[in-house]
């Protein structure tokens, strides 16, 4: 219809502000559930690394959403440390995102810290960041008591390729070929994964056909991630 | 000046569901199908349907969009001024779309995620904007209503179609991701039979090329051939 210019700018502003409305109500009414269900899916991922620690039959993806805040709260302790490995208290290790983190320079960088209380040890589990071949990637590594072997480990990315660098989430078999592996050579970060097939069996694992970009991505990741822990698990094994 | 006599006619009452209504209901699914004829909306089509679950998502997510932005801008079609048509069609989609994404964000975390940016692009998903301006700015609200709800029902049996042969095919497994996630064929597979055991379909690999985006199109393509073969109908339209 043909129309006036103050009838196009009344229906116009009319239209928005209905939108704006009915856009801020839906999000106040769904923001409850929204942060709840994002909350569960983070603690979820984490618990992935801890898969053979939960106890009785328990699986990180089975778990219903009321279990997974239980075990948080009851055998989960959080910590944040600072790149020197000092605790900073009053801040919960849950709410350290590393995708921020890493815009921050190197020196200011938080790192998020969970020590899950097992039956018979405490367990370490750390966060690390890296790059894929397509996006990033990102992983915890559960470590055991020992602050060498390791524990568990889960992965997970933005945009790898499904059934090549997907494979290091999709497959269970990529990370649980790193229980049992030791983290530390000399002080130093030695795990890797080794295109072609570990050959050091303590502390390499096998890459992944078709994915060494990707399986690069991730050695990249433990070595400089987990080397940020150093300093505090140093000071904790003295 | 003579009187004029004025008859007011009273139309007769249009039948909530009569013959209109189901051919606006029906046609969609197989003579106007949007995506095997129509041609429309094939974008999500290639990416989504790698897995069956977020495919029945996405259909249901489309459907409620189309059938709902078509009753509105039905509802307002003769208010619309013309200079600012495309804005305001735009406008209640979008509206649309963010509602379901809200909402979708607050019941089910984990298929949000992993549909991440194709819910909000349905926004940009040619089937809504086509069917708003080929039906709902000239015809009456229910039947807009139904026209929209036709169209998403054809482009989510589609979908569906394509993503189980997709993913049995590519992963083996049918809702892999859902409460009902069923192991078919493959060396894992245990709905039919513990595939672990028998030879019967333990045998298949999976195959990787199914899972790309390519393999979509070249199911598509198929079943366009297969539906203009069987469908007199089609038979002249290029």
């Amino acid at each position: 219809m043909e129309s006036s210019n103050k009838y196009i700018i009344a229906f116009i502003v009319v239209m928005t502000v209905l939108a704006a409305v009915i856009l801020a109500g839906m999000r106040e009414a769904t923001m409850a559930s929204s942060l709840r269900n994002e909350e569960i899916f983070n603690k979820r991922a984490i618990l992935f690394a801890v898969n053979d620690y939960l106890g009785k039959g328990l699986n990180a993806s089975n778990l219903s959403d009321d279990q997974v805040l239980a075990l948080f709260k009851e055998r989960m302790e959080q910590v944040v440390l600072t790149m020197d490995g000092e605790v900073v208290p009053g801040v919960l290790a849950e709410k350290i995102d590393l995708a921020v983190e890493k815009k921050k320079p190197e020196s200011e960088r938080h790192l998020p810290l969970f020590i899950f209380n097992g039956k018979k040890e405490k367990i370490y589990i750390l966060s690390v960041r890296g790059s894929g071949l397509w996006d990033e990637i990102w992983g915890s590594i559960a470590v055991r008591s020992d602050l060498n072997t390791i524990a568990g480990a889960t992965f997970d990315h933005k945009g790898e390729t499904p059934g090549l660098g997907a494979e290091i989430k999709d497959n269970p078999g990529f990370p649980g070929q790193f229980v049992g592996k030791q983290l530390f050579r000399d002080g130093e970060v030695a795990i890797l994964v080794r295109k072609g097939g570990s050959r050091d069996k303590t502390y390499e694992v096998d890459g992944i056909s078709g994915a060494t970009i990707t399986a690069d991505g991730v050695t990249e990741m433990l070595q400089r991630g987990i080397g940020y822990y150093r300093p505090y698990l140093e000071s904790l094994s003295n | 000046m003579a009187e004029t006599l004025e008859t007011v006619k009273t139309e007769p009452k249009e039948p909530l569901f009569g013959s209109k209504e189901k051919k606006l209901l029906l046609d969609p699914l197989t003579d106007n199908n949007p995506i095997t004829v129509q041609v429309l909306g094939v974008c999500s089509a290639l990416a989504i349907t790698s897995l069956v679950y977020p495919s029945v998502v996405m259909a249901i997510s489309v459907t409620f969009v189309t059938a709902f932005s078509n009753l509105f801008t039905s509802m307002v079609r003769e208010y619309i001024p013309k200079q600012v048509r495309m804005i305001v069609q735009l406008v209640i989609i979008a509206t649309l779309v963010t509602v379901v994404e809200l909402a979708l964000k607050a019941v089910n975390f984990p298929i949000w995620k992993q549909l991440s940016v194709y819910i909000g692009l349905i926004i940009t998903n040619c089937i809504v904007m086509g069917r708003l301006e080929a039906y709902a700015m000239s015809n009456k609200p229910w039947r807009s209503f139904i026209d929209g709800i036709g169209n998403g029902l054809g482009y989510g049996a589609i979908l569906i179609i394509v993503a189980i042969i997709r993913e049995i095919t590519g992963k083996g497994t049918l809702f892999a991701g859902s409460p009902v996630e069923l192991k078919i064929i493959g060396p894992n597979g245990s709905y039919f039979i513990d595939t672990t055991t028998s030879t019967l379909f333990g045998w298949y690999t999976n195959n990787n090329l199914m899972v790309l985006p390519a393999a979509a199109l070249f199911v598509i393509g198929i079943l366009i051939w297969i539906q203009r073969s069987i469908n007199p109908k089609l038979v002249d339209i290029s």
